[in-house]
């Protein structure tokens, strides 16, 4: 995979927010304050804006240049979280023209460490880290078990949907959600779905370019 | 819902528009959503920044001036302001005495600004963060992010603020900071919901005859939602929980804030009950706001936020003061 498939991956997942935009408000009005799809469709278009003016040779470039322009544009919880999220992918990625899945599931698990690191959250606390933290365990298992890439990466988008999905009975204990105490049980978590969204598009442009 | 807006995407900059073209005081840079005041930095003075989500005013912008902020960093409608933003306006105002950020204590603003600050550090400015957390209404704070910022805001940007401009320190400054934060607890309860104009619909559902108790000023659903009674009624509620976690006697400081869509005749009503629960308890109100200070856009409803004075911080609030939304004794 190199700076063209993250590439793909990112105008991906800016066409994926832009579309999910109304969904993903609607889920953050029930439990947080109604802006995540308009925030995210902001952040990712501005992402989107940014590549196509810098050189991004690498994937590790593509990665960070998105998580930096995340956080200079998004703002509120999501904006720190999925830039340091994406900065710390990147990071991970290093200078290399090309990255393997190892190296992918290195990054994700990077990614993870970042946003847990910042954000304090831990699995079953109703946040994108119940979906996140899923997706990665299943790509390294995926790797060290010498999986395809196709596989690994339909493990890894199943594996956040189900990890979003089973954050509808949670309680939250982390970010705005976490102030309906027990009235936050029933809703998917906004972030959980999102992040969900992002490992859909990452297997959909791979699935794109393996035809 | 009906909004005077010329279009969703450019309601804050519209507004940063029309708050530079009405208070030449203030010098408002639109593009980068900083408003500071006009003529620089004081030097040797601390500088205090503050900023959050839009959609509050006249919080923070309408805050910054002579004896409160030196900046306001406003975010988009209810999200928290961007590092960027935060790191230009702290090394704007810095005056070589160091910076305090007042921070609101949700996720988003707390991250953000910790992300500021570590920026400016890097660029040599001392910078100390205060995190206000004042709402009562979320009471097993070990288990949610915590108590929200909300009333006390304005407390501690106007004493803080007034002990800045008298020249004490950043720890000094920090200090008195947090001890309004300390000695202040709110709640709020909202009889309608509000519309982000982004978002274009209610953010939540309120009946006819419902309220919802605790909420904070973000549009989110509160704690409990109960049947609408009697203002006496819902404002001895609010005070029930305000008294359940700080001993209400002595001075107080006593804010009644308007929501966005109440009028001032009913927050003297609600007023007239704060006053009247409070004395029964023994307390003396000695100073008090009444109006919309800390909004949620079009929200009908109310906050109070209760401050226990010292002389010091009587002292302070009553400190000149000469900002777009608070203004005495200059």
């Amino acid at each position: 995979m190199d700076a063209g498939f993250f590439r793909a991956w990112v105008a991906e997942i800016a066409a994926v927010v832009e579309t999910q935009r109304d969904h993903l408000t609607q889920l953050d009005s029930a439990i947080g304050d109604a802006d995540h799809g308009i925030n995210l469709a902001r952040g990712f278009g501005a992402v989107q804006a940014a590549l196509a003016q810098a050189s991004t040779p690498t994937p590790g470039s593509v990665l960070m240049l998105t998580g930096s322009t995340l956080i200079s544009k998004v703002g509120g919880a999501s904006g720190p979280l999925y830039g340091t999220a994406f900065r710390q992918a990147g990071k991970a990625l290093g200078d290399v023209p090309e990255v393997d899945l190892a190296a992918l599931a290195g990054a994700l698990e990077a990614a993870l460490s970042g946003v847990q690191k910042l954000g304090a959250a831990r699995e079953g606390d109703k946040t994108m880290v119940d979906a996140l933290a899923p997706a990665a365990s299943v790509l390294s298992k995926a790797v060290a078990e010498g999986a395809s890439l196709a596989d690994a990466l339909a493990a890894l988008a199943e594996a956040a949907d189900a990890g979003a999905q089973a954050t509808i009975p949670m309680q939250a204990l982390k970010g705005r959600a976490s102030y309906l105490g027990p009235r936050s049980v029933g809703h998917e978590d906004p972030g959980a779905v999102s992040t969900a969204l992002i490992m859909h598009a990452l297997r959909d442009v791979a699935v794109r370019q393996a035809r | 819902m009906k909004k005077l807006i010329n279009s969703a995407e450019t309601v804050v900059t519209d507004a940063l528009a029309g708050v530079a073209a009405a208070h030449p005081s203030l010098a408002v840079d639109i593009e980068n959503k900083v408003i500071t005041r006009s003529g620089g930095p004081t030097v040797g003075k601390v500088g205090l920044v503050s900023g959050g989500g839009s959609g509050h005013e006249p919080l923070h912008g309408g805050f910054v001036g002579y004896g409160m902020l030196d900046a306001a960093c406003p975010g988009e409608v209810f999200t928290s302001p961007v590092p960027d933003q935060m790191l230009a306006a702290t090394k704007a105002v810095n005056g070589g005495a160091g910076v305090l950020h007042v921070v609101k204590n949700y996720t988003g603003d707390v991250l953000n600004f910790q992300m500021a600050a570590e920026l400016a550090e890097d660029e040599g400015i001392e910078v100390v963060p205060v995190v206000v957390n004042d709402d009562v209404a979320v009471q097993d704070s070990l288990y949610t992010a915590g108590r929200r910022g909300t009333g006390a805001t304005v407390f501690v940007e106007k004493i803080a603020g007034a002990h800045a401009e008298r020249a004490a320190p950043l720890s000094d400054v920090a200090a008195v900071a947090r001890e309004v934060n300390e000695r202040s607890r709110s709640f709020g309860v909202a009889l309608t919901s509000c519309t982000v104009p982004a978002a274009g619909k209610p953010t939540f559902e309120l009946g006819d005859r419902e309220i919802e108790l605790g909420i904070g000023i973000h549009g989110e659903p509160g704690r409990t939602r109960a049947p609408l009674v009697t203002a006496r009624e819902i404002t001895s509620a609010a005070m029930d929980a305000i008294g359940a976690d700080m001993p209400l006697t002595g001075d107080l400081l006593v804010m009644v804030n308007g929501m966005g869509g109440t009028p001032l005749i009913e927050l003297y009503i609600v007023y007239n009950e704060v006053h009247r629960y409070l004395a029964g308890q023994g307390a003396r109100v000695t100073r008090n706001l009444v109006g919309n200070y800390i909004t949620s856009l079009e929200m009908q409803g109310f906050s109070v936020t209760v401050c226990s004075l010292t002389e010091t911080l009587t002292d302070l609030w009553d400190a000149a003061v000469d900002t777009p939304a608070l203004r005495w004794g200059r």
